[in-house]
């Protein structure tokens, strides 16, 4: 398993991150709010991008005076391969707000394609994880993000 | 609690047999790993939800290999999906088997993906007897008293 880091963020988070998590498999969702719920991060999941971005109050129908979470998400992980949005166009779209473009945002995906990696890492991906994710990849991201 | 014993070792040559042969990999030990007091039902809820999620799919697959024009790009998005959920749970035998298909569907070839479709099946259908044979024996533990082992 590789891991491809960019520079860490100077985030500080006392007690549970809030971490989004962006998957369009079932099991995979299933699985990875379980990784993050073991390692004390409370865990929101979405099934695409559109949805990830609504949550995040930086929807096509964003309105700066509806609720937005944004503000609440300490890290975002999100899979590469989804219909519609892909994981790199997330990335985007969130390195592109003024509100969440500093949290840090994991890419995972199953392929091992250094291109790919490349072009998230260059748009700012915090990191580059292979899947299935493990319970030691997990507990490294949320040390990386609570800076322990 | 002599019974107990006995139904533990069965728990754990079954479950031996399972690595050996091959049907799972490490990322099952992953699951199991995860399960808690605070979630005793993870890798049972997990499965099923694999269970329901890849039967899906197989149906999906049949129907979109029978089209009067395959659409090769949608029979690839459905493999992928499963070659994911099935890597995710450690099914390590049906994971291959969709390797082999994604394979076939890059080269367009109906032939090789109706075949890899009916292997792929077979792993699934496989595996998961297996594994319901593997939840039935933790009940019977459960029921008589025992804890499961747990491999390491």
């Amino acid at each position: 398993m590789e891991t491809f880091a960019s520079s860490a963020s100077s985030l500080s988070i006392s007690s549970e991150p809030h971490v989004l998590a962006v998957d369009d498999n079932l099991v995979d969702r299933k699985l990875v709010e379980k990784l993050l719920k073991k390692s004390s991060c409370k865990v929101t999941t979405a099934e695409d991008g559109l949805r990830a971005l609504e949550y995040l109050g930086l929807g096509a129908h964003h309105d700066s005076s509806t609720n937005s979470n944004g503000s609440k998400v300490n890290m975002i992980i999100t899979d590469y391969c989804m219909p519609g949005m892909t994981g790199y166009e997330l990335l985007k779209k969130i390195k592109e707000s003024s509100i969440m473009k500093d949290v840090p945002v994991v890419i995972v995906s199953s392929e091992n394609i250094p291109t790919r990696i490349n072009q998230c890492m260059e748009e700012g991906a915090q990191i580059f994880m292979l899947k299935p994710l493990k319970h030691s990849d997990v507990e490294r991201l949320r040390c990386q993000i609570t800076q322990c | 609690m002599e019974i107990v014993g006995k139904l533990q070792n069965q728990f754990m040559e079954f479950m031996r047999s399972l690595y050996r042969e091959g049907f799972l990999d490490d990322q099952f030990l992953q699951l199991q790993k995860l399960q808690d007091e605070s979630n005793p039902d993870f890798v049972v809820e997990v499965v099923s939800l694999f269970f329901d999620d890849s039967e899906k799919l197989l149906n999906n697959l049949a129907m979109a290999l029978q089209q009067q024009v395959v659409d090769f790009k949608q029979v690839d998005a459905h493999v992928h999906q499963f070659k994911g959920s099935s890597s995710s749970i450690g099914a390590q035998r049906v994971k291959n088997a969709c390797v082999a298909f994604r394979n076939f569907c890059e080269e367009k070839n109906l032939e090789g993906c109706v075949q890899c479709l009916q292997h792929a099946k077979h792993e699934y259908f496989l595996v998961k007897n297996k594994l319901e044979t593997l939840f039935r024996l933790e009940q019977q533990i459960l029921a008589a008293g025992g804890t499961v082992p747990v491999l390491s």
